[in-house]
């Protein structure tokens, strides 16, 4: 079962998004009650999964993770082993499927380009002066022209925290719609990093915000602030594309990156996914984890489930 | 399944569309709980048959099997019950050191927590709720009680300062089958920790945990007679009630059968105390976090299958957010898994008992004569055991039978307003008043709510919140006195 289970493929997007404004946004805004959400995720956290339906979960996240290597070092080598990777996680499992996508900086590109050429495996950059997004709005359009032209199929951004947490939601919604366009026939995540948001409130209005200023993906955290992706954040994320879906027909996409180290943390994701948005966002095209060392925890969870026991760390590659 | 189940069934929600996860069943393990074929009664810290020589069978709802045989007590039994705690009274739980009173509570409360995960399963095995609940919730509240009530033993007289707090004597109690060991402990530990001796009656479909409770009373060591238990139906209980020797009654269950005691004991000097039952307002406002409304009202009337005294079963929406609220409760309703109890991912088990599901499907069979439209989850019901669908009833009048009746199953009649004065209106316009439930961002309206709303809990932005250190209880019709708390510890002791 080595097919690719990532169907969306780069240059067929559907045209520009019927235009929409940040009222269309901020009229969804409603509050959102932090105890009954967290409690929401830690009930859906609680389910427990065994067996076929277990090893079914494990690979299908396997088949949405978004290998990723953000780092200031990051070079050639390092980004061909990655691929690798990427590509064939587990050689002595042909069940196993490959990822969804390699996720690097702008200059890397080029590299994963190379080392990924023949596989579905998709190319996917950061832009808009990342992690950060201090920096101008014609440098952040600039450099995602230019990564799109370098290759990536995705582009991951950042919003402006600074505008957003001044009130200055104008400015977020703008700038999304401009890097929107100039992604081209790549598709836009758009990163809130909830970690510097001050509620679930918040969370909720960027999110809207974000969609309807033309995102395929929101995403949670850029992995570089102390709080990254949690349970309770990602399901206040759901709800507000679910509301979307409602008001517009679109499906959104959703990726909590950061902060998510281990197999059964990844089924709790699923689950949440599955009993929030349902059977048709469980596939990569609706719903990605950025994440690096996960990958190895959910390889040494199926071969457990293979050969009923658990292999020492050394058996399983770090790229 | 019957033609009233078959109609109008949902069309299918998020949960049954695209990719469809089976999650393989995740059964708790059943091997360590023994549960003997029979019990008998526990009378001055002895297992003893019954006078009558007579067993009834206890089924496990969920299947219809027998799980066990209760002892029958007639009246014999219930005087040398009330003569064990009359006793133990006079002899030894009134001259023991309040601390040392507050250890044997301790150690019941320590042995609870050592037995939860045994506990967990008879409880979902005899009364069919699920083992996620009884396992998260009604083991660990019981075991809190007593935790609770053994910190006050000994200091009763911070509770009632410049009074003198002594026990009232002998207290005849008699429990439900919704939340049985639970229940159990809501009764037993203040009781205890203000010195008095017992004789508790469990209900009938769920006395195994009170059995279990025994062999714990007796592995604590707690002096015999100081709390005994005889099982048995109506007739026990009204033996109870009505006995000489007891100077307090305590009961929870129906309003009938509250004031039937109420009347019995009028011209008496008793003590009474009674929680009965509720057909809790679970009032949403149009700015309320909705999504949370919505898990709150899943939650409120739901969890244990409805079978909830202060179950938020009348949903008042204004009417400003009614479309959303009703089509994100349909989708909701439709990822609730029903099935077996012992499957640690069940979130609705069975219906207690036949006649409780016969009550149930009764009061639903009305509301669609009454011309409420009806929505039904369409998840498969195992075909033995006693089930019912998650249902809510739209377009429902405040005078039609399920939004008056207490219908004490997984079923929600629901009601619109348009202004908080209307709301207070309808939702105290009944002769119940236990709880109570407000969604709304704003913080003075949640304040105002609750001034005037005339219930004995009032939750706001949550649901179905306890805890030992909480007083519970109800106003009007739903009975009187309070458990939990400080206040917990009044209706069990005399001030001088």
């Amino acid at each position: 079962m080595s097919e690719s289970l990532v169907t969306h493929t780069p240059g067929t997007l559907a045209p520009a998004l019927l235009r929409r404004s940040l009222g269309d946004a901020l009229e969804m805004v409603h509050g959102v009650d932090a105890v009954a959400l967290e409690e929401r995720a830690a009930s859906l956290a609680k389910r427990s999964l065994k067996k076929e339906s277990k090893v079914w979960g494990l690979k299908l996240a396997i088949s949405m993770m978004d290998l990723t290597t953000l780092e200031g070092k990051d070079t050639r080598g390092k980004v061909h082993a990655l691929c690798q990777k990427a590509m064939r996680p587990d050689p002595s499992d042909p069940t196993i499927p490959h990822v969804a996508a390699v996720c690097v900086y702008p200059t890397m590109v080029p590299f994963v380009r190379q080392a990924l050429k023949g596989s579905s495996v998709h190319i996917a950059a950061v832009a808009t002066g990342f992690p950060s997004g201090q920096t101008y709005t014609s440098v952040k359009v600039q450099e995602t022209r230019e990564t799109v032209a370098a290759g990536a199929d995705e582009i991951d951004m950042v919003i402006d925290r600074g505008a957003f947490l001044s009130g200055n939601y104008q400015k977020v919604f703008d700038e999304i719609a401009e890097v929107k366009e100039a992604c081209g026939p790549a598709h836009l995540k758009v990163i809130l990093e909830t970690g510097e948001l001050a509620n679930y409130d918040q969370v909720r209005k960027a999110s809207l915000i974000a969609m309807f200023a033309g995102a395929d993906f929101i995403k949670t955290s850029t992995g570089k602030v102390t709080v990254n992706a949690t349970l309770p954040v990602t399901l206040c994320m759901l709800e507000a594309i679910r509301d979307f879906q409602h008001v517009t027909g679109k499906k959104i996409g959703i990726k909590p990156a950061g902060g998510i180290s281990n197999a059964k943390l990844a089924l709790s994701y699923l689950v949440m996914l599955y009993e929030t948005l349902g059977g048709e966002w469980m596939n990569p095209d609706l719903f990605r984890f950025g994440a690096s060392s996960l990958l190895n925890d959910v390889l040494m969870q199926l071969r457990k489930e293979r050969t009923g026991a658990y292999q020492s760390g050394d058996y399983f590659t770090m790229d | 399944m019957t033609e009233l189940e078959t109609r109008e069934r949902l069309t299918p929600g998020p949960a049954s569309s695209a990719v469809v996860w089976e999650y393989a069943p995740s059964l708790e393990s059943t091997d360590h709980v023994k549960v003997a074929s029979r019990y008998n009664l526990f009378i001055g810290g002895k297992f003893v048959e019954p006078h009558s020589k007579k067993w009834f069978p206890s089924l496990n709802p969920a299947t219809e099997e027998q799980l066990s045989e209760i002892a029958e007590a007639d009246k014999q039994d219930v005087d040398k019950a009330v003569a064990a705690a009359r006793q133990a009274y006079d002899k030894v739980w009134r001259r023991i050191s309040a601390s040392d009173r507050a250890k044997y509570i301790y150690r019941i409360a320590r042995l609870i927590q050592e037995k939860a995960r045994a506990l967990a399963v008879v409880e979902t095995l005899d009364g069919g709720k699920p083992i996620k609940e009884s396992r998260d919730i009604d083991i660990p509240l019981a075991a809190a009680h007593f935790f609770y009530y053994a910190g006050w033993a000994d200091k009763l007289e911070y509770a009632f300062p410049n009074r003198n707090v002594a026990p009232v004597g002998v207290a005849g109690q008699i429990i439900p089958w919704n939340f049985p060991l639970l229940m159990a402990a809501w009764k037993l530990a203040p009781a205890l920790a203000a010195g008095n001796t017992i004789v508790l009656k469990p209900a009938e479909t769920t006395s195994v945990s009170a059995m279990f409770l025994a062999e714990i009373l007796q592995e604590a060591d707690l002096p015999p007679g100081v709390v005994n238990i005889i099982t048995g139906a109506g007739a026990t209980g009204a033996a109870l009630v009505s006995h000489d020797g007891v100077d307090k009654v305590a009961f929870t269950g129906s309003t009938d059968v509250g004031k039937r005691i109420q009347r019995s004991l009028a011209g008496t000097k008793k003590k009474l105390t009674l929680e009965l039952g509720g057909k809790a307002p679970n009032i949403v406002f149009e700015d309320a976090p909705l999504d949370q409304a919505v898990e709150g009202i899943i939650n409120g009337i739901y969890f244990n299958q409805g079978h909830v005294c202060c179950a938020g079963s009348r949903l008042f929406v204004q009417e400003s957010v009614v479309e959303p609220v009703i089509r994100k409760l349909r989708e909701r309703i439709q990822t609730l898994r029903v099935g077996n109890p012992l499957d640690k991912n069940t979130d609705v088990g069975a219906i207690n008992s036949k006649a409780q599901l016969e009550k149930i499907r009764e009061l639903v069979e009305s509301g669609v004569d009454e011309g409420a439209e009806i929505f039904q989850s369409s998840c498969a019901l195992p075909q033995r055991g006693y089930w019912f669908a998650p249902t809510f009833f739209t377009g429902v009048s405040q005078s039609y039978r399920i939004a008056q009746e207490e219908i004490f199953g997984p079923v929600l009649s629901v009601l619109t307003f348009r202004t908080p004065e209307e709301a207070l209106e309808k939702a105290n316009n009944t002769p119940y008043g236990l709880s109570a439930g407000v969604w709304t961002e704003k913080g003075s309206r949640i304040l105002k709510m609750a001034q005037q709303l005339k219930a004995g809990v009032i939750w706001a932005n949550t649901y179905n919140k306890f805890d030992p250190t909480s007083p519970f209880g109800g106003y009007k019709e739903s009975g009187f006195g309070r458990e939990g708390g400080l206040h917990g510890l009044a209706p069990y002791v005399v001030l001088s």
